[in-house]
C-alpha cells in the first residue's frame, strides 16, 4: 500500500488502530492485545506439539532408533515447559484480554499500558526459553519440575538463562492478573454486580488471585536456584546445610495451584457454551462460583500429594490424600451442574459444544485416575510411571486446550465477523478426539505395567502399545493444523457473521456487532 | 462498578503488588519454617538435636525382650574419591544397650583432604529413639594422602521407641570438605547445639 492510500485510510478510521508494525508493537487495545496474545500462544503450541511429536517418534518403537538420548530429555523438558508457559497460559490471557471487557461491559482493560508490556515480555520470556536449544550443552534437560539438585549441580549451562526465562514469563503473568483483577473490580458496567458476572469473568477472577499467590513463590524458588549455582548459597544442596525435598514442597506450592491456573478458566469458558447450545440457562449459578473458590483455596493444601514417595511421614501421607480427594467434591458438583444444564435442553452439535461435551467426558477420565492417583498407598506404585503421564495430558487437553479450542470456535465470529465452516470444525474435534484417546489412553496400561516416564527407551513388552499411542500422537498432532486453515480460511471468506451467531448465547459481548468494532462500550451499557 | 477513576487502579494495583512482594518473601520464609516444622515434628530422617549430646544414662533399661537391626550404608557425594564404608553391613541392638560400630574411611589421593559426613536416618519416624552418645559425623576429618582411619560410632536404639519399629537404616553421605572456607561451611561439630536448624544428628 502506497503512503498516499495509508494516509487516506487513515483520514477515514481516526478511531481506528494505527497503520503497520507500529500498531502491533505499541498497541494499547484489549482486542489488538488479545488477538497477539491467541496467535503466539498458537504459535508456542505448534513448537511444543512439534517436540511431543519428536518424543513419540522416539517411543514409536523400542531401542534408540532416532534421537540421542540427552536431545530426548530436553525435548520432554521444553515440550511442558512451553506449553505451560508458552502455550496454554497466554492463550487464556488472550481469551481474558478479548472478552473480559466486552463480559463486563468496560471499553478496555484497566491498565492497557502494563497490558501491552506483559505480552512483549511474554515474547521475550519464551524466546529466551526457546533459546537454551541452540546453546553449548544444550537446552535444559531435568523435566518440567526442575528438581534440585539434578537443575542446580547437575543441570546444563543453559540453565541460568532458563532461570531467567521463568522470571520474565512470571512477571508477565502477574501484570496479566493485575489486570484481570484491576479491569473486573474497577470496570464493570452499571448494574453488572459480582453475582451476575458470567462465569468466565468469575474463574478468571480466581485465576487472577492464584497466579498472584503462587508465580511470585515460583520466582523465589527459581532465584534460590540461581544462588545455589552462582553465589555459593546451599538452599538445596546436602552439603552445605540444604535439602533436596525442600525444592519439591516450594515447587509443589507452586506447581498445584498451577494445575488449577490452567483449568479454571476453561471451567468458565464450558459454563458460557454448554447453556448457549443447550438453550437453558445454566444450572446452579451460585454454586458453581462457590465451587470455583473451593477449588483455588484447596489446591494450598494438596501440594505434597507429588511427592508421596519422598518419605514423607505417615500423618503428612495422609492429610495429603485425604485433601486431595476432598477438591472431587467441588469439581464433581460442577461435572453435574453441567450435565444437568444439558438434561432436557434443546441440544444442537455445533463445534464449540462438541469441544465441551469432549471436555466432560475426557476431564472427569482425567479427574478420576487424579483420584486413583491420590491414593497414597497406590501412587507408590504409579509413581513417575507412564500412568501420571496418561492422567494429565487427560485433564490437560480436554481440560485446558479442549476449553481454549471450544472458546475460539465460540467467538471466532465475533472476533473476525466471520462464521467458520462447520463441517471443518468437526473435522477439527472428532480427529482431536480419535486422535487423543488413541495417544494416551494405552498410557494408563503401560504405566500400570510398570513404563517409567522421561525415558528415551523402554522394554519390548511395551512395543505394542507404544506404537499405538505413537500414532494417536501423529493423528492428534497433524489435526491441529486443520485449525490453522479454519481459522484463515474463516477471515479470508467465511460467511458473514450476525452480532450473535448462536440464538442461546446469553451476555453482553452478543450486543456488540460482528466483528466487535475496534472501541466498544465507550458509554457503559446498562445491565438488569 | 465500573470506576475510571485512577486512584481506584492504584489501590487495587498497589495492595496486589504487595501480595506480589509478600508471597515472594513468604516462599524465601518456608525455608527456616521447613527447618523447624522438620525439626519440631522429627521428620525428614534428621536425629533431634538432643540426640547430640546426649550421655548414656546410668539407668539405661536394656530390653531383652526385643531386638531392633541397625542397618548401615554409606555413598559418596558429587566426586568425593575416598574409601569410606562401615565394618558391619548391620547390627542388631536390644533397645537400651549401647553399642559401637566402626567407619573406615581411607584417602587413597595425594593429597591431604578434608572430608564432612552427613547422616540420614529411614524410617523418619524412627529419628527421635535414635540417640548416639559419639560420632565420626560430629566433625571434619582430615586425612594425609594414602591414611586411613577407623571411625567410631556409639548409639543406643531408646527403650521408648514402639514395638514397631524393628529395622533403621542409617545412611552417610560423605562430602569433600577440601578447600572450603571455614566462614562458608561451618563445621558440623560447632553448629551442633540443640536448637540450631542446620543441626545433622
Amino acid at each position: 500500500m502506497s503512503a498516499v492510500a495509508d494516509a487516506h485510510a487513515a483520514d477515514h478510521h481516526d478511531h481506528g488502530p494505527a497503520k503497520g508494525i507500529m500498531r502491533w508493537l505499541t498497541t494499547t487495545n484489549h482486542k489488538d492485545i488479545g488477538s497477539m496474545y491467541l496467535i503466539f500462544s498458537f504459535a508456542m503450541f505448534l513448537i511444543g506439539g512439534a517436540m511431543a511429536m519428536l518424543i513419540r517418534a522416539e517411543l514409536f518403537q523400542p531401542g534408540m532408533s532416532l534421537l540421542e538420548p540427552n536431545f530426548y530429555n530436553q525435548m520432554t523438558t521444553m515440550h511442558g515447559l512451553i506449553m505451560i508457559f508458552g502455550a496454554v497460559m497466554p492463550a487464556f490471557v488472550g481469551l481474558a484480554n478479548w472478552m473480559l471487557p466486552l463480559m463486563v461491559g468496560a471499553p478496555d482493560m484497566a491498565l492497557p499500558r502494563m497490558n501491552n508490556w506483559s505480552f512483549w515480555l511474554l515474547v521475550v520470556g519464551s524466546l529466551i526459553l526457546i533459546s537454551t536449544l541452540f546453546m553449548e550443552g544444550g537446552a535444559p534437560n531435568f523435566g518440567w519440575t526442575f528438581y534440585a539438585p539434578l537443575s542446580t549441580s547437575y543441570g546444563p549451562d543453559s540453565t541460568t538463562f532458563f532461570i531467567f526465562a521463568i522470571h520474565v514469563l512470571g512477571i508477565s503473568s502477574i501484570m496479566g492478573a493485575i489486570n484481570v483483577i484491576a479491569t473486573i473490580i474497577n470496570m464493570r458496567a452499571p448494574g453488572m454486580t459480582l453475582m451476575k458476572m458470567p462465569l468466565f469473568v468469575w474463574t478468571w477472577l480466581i485465576t487472577a488471585f492464584l497466579l498472584i499467590a503462587v508465580m511470585p513463590v515460583l520466582a523465589g524458588v527459581v532465584t534460590m536456584m540461581l544462588t545455589d549455582i552462582h553465589f555459593g548459597t546451599a538452599f538445596f544442596d546436602a552439603a552445605g546445610g540444604g535439602d533436596p525435598v525442600l525444592f519439591q514442597h516450594l515447587f509443589w506450592f507452586f506447581g498445584h495451584p498451577e494445575v488449577y491456573i490452567m483449568i479454571l478458566p476453561a471451567f468458565g469458558i464450558i459454563s458460557a457454551i454448554i447453556p448457549a447450545f443447550s438453550r437453558k440457562p445454566l444450572f446452579g449459578y451460585t454454586s458453581m462460583v462457590y465451587a470455583t473458590a473451593a477449588i483455588a483455596v484447596l489446591s494450598f493444601f494438596v501440594w505434597a500429594h507429588h511427592m508421596f514417595v519422598v518419605g514423607l511421614p505417615i500423618a503428612a501421607e495422609l492429610f495429603f490424600m485425604y485433601s486431595t480427594m476432598i477438591i472431587a467434591v467441588p469439581t464433581g458438583v460442577k461435572i453435574f451442574n453441567w450435565i444437568s444444564t444439558m438434561f432436557r435442553g434443546s441440544l444442537t452439535f455445533e463445534t464449540p459444544m462438541l469441544f465441551a461435551i469432549g471436555f466432560v467426558i475426557l476431564f472427569t477420565v482425567g479427574g478420576l485416575s487424579g483420584v486413583m492417583l491420590a491414593i497414597a498407598p497406590a501412587d507408590f506404585q504409579y509413581h513417575d510411571t507412564y500412568f501420571v503421564v496418561a492422567h494429565f495430558h487427560y485433564v490437560l487437553i480436554p481440560g485446558a486446550i479442549y476449553g481454549i479450542f471450544a472458546a475460539v470456535y465460540y467467538w471466532l465470529p465475533k472476533w473476525t465477523g466471520k462464521m467458520y465452516s462447520e463441517a471443518l470444525g468437526k473435522t477439527h474435534f472428532w480427529l482431536s478426539f480419535i486422535g487423543l484417546n488413541i495417544a494416551f489412553f494405552p498410557m494408563h496400561f503401560v504405566g500400570l505395567a510398570g513404563m517409567p516416564r522421561r525415558y528415551a527407551d523402554y522394554p519390548i513388552q511395551f512395543a505394542n502399545f507404544n506404537m499405538i499411542s505413537s500414532v494417536g500422537a501423529f493423528l492428534f498432532g497433524v489435526s491441529q493444523l486443520l485449525l490453522v486453515y479454519i481459522v484463515i480460511r474463516t477471515i479470508r471468506s467465511g460467511k458473514k457473521a450476525p452480532a450473535k451467531p448462536w440464538d442461546g448465547a446469553q451476555g453482553l459481548e452478543w450486543t456488540v456487532p460482528s466483528p466487535a468494532p475496534y472501541h466498544t462500550f465507550e458509554t457503559p451499557p446498562k445491565v438488569d | 462498578m465500573r470506576d475510571n477513576n485512577s486512584v481506584n487502579h492504584k489501590k487495587v494495583v498497589g495492595g496486589l503488588l504487595g501480595g506480589v512482594v509478600g508471597m515472594f518473601a513468604f516462599g524465601f520464609a518456608l525455608v527456616p519454617l521447613y527447618d523447624v516444622m522438620c525439626e519440631a515434628l522429627g521428620i525428614n530422617g534428621k536425629t533431634s538435636g538432643e540426640a547430640y549430646t546426649i550421655e548414656a544414662p546410668d539407668d539405661l533399661r536394656v530390653d531383652d525382650s526385643r531386638k531392633v537391626r541397625v542397618q548401615f550404608t554409606t555413598s559418596h557425594a558429587g566426586d568425593m574419591p575416598w574409601d569410606f564404608d562401615s565394618e558391619d553391613r548391620y547390627i542388631e541392638v536390644h533397645p537400651g544397650e549401647v553399642n559401637r560400630v566402626n567407619f573406615v574411611a581411607h584417602n587413597p589421593t595425594d593429597r591431604k583432604m578434608t572430608s564432612q559426613a552427613i547422616p540420614s536416618l529411614s524410617p523418619s519416624e524412627g529419628a527421635p529413639y535414635f540417640h548416639k552418645t559419639e560420632c565420626f559425623c560430629f566433625q571434619e576429618q582430615v586425612l594425609e594422602p594414602g591414611e586411613s582411619v577407623e571411625m567410631p560410632l556409639a548409639f543406643f536404639v531408646d527403650d521408648q521407641a514402639p514395638q514397631d519399629l524393628y529395622r533403621i537404616t542409617l545412611q552417610y553421605t560423605i562430602y569433600d570438605q577440601t578447600g572450603d572456607d571455614v566462614e562458608d561451611v561451618q563445621p558440623v561439630a560447632e553448629t551442633a547445639d540443640a536448637n540450631s536448624p542446620m543441626d545433622k544428628g
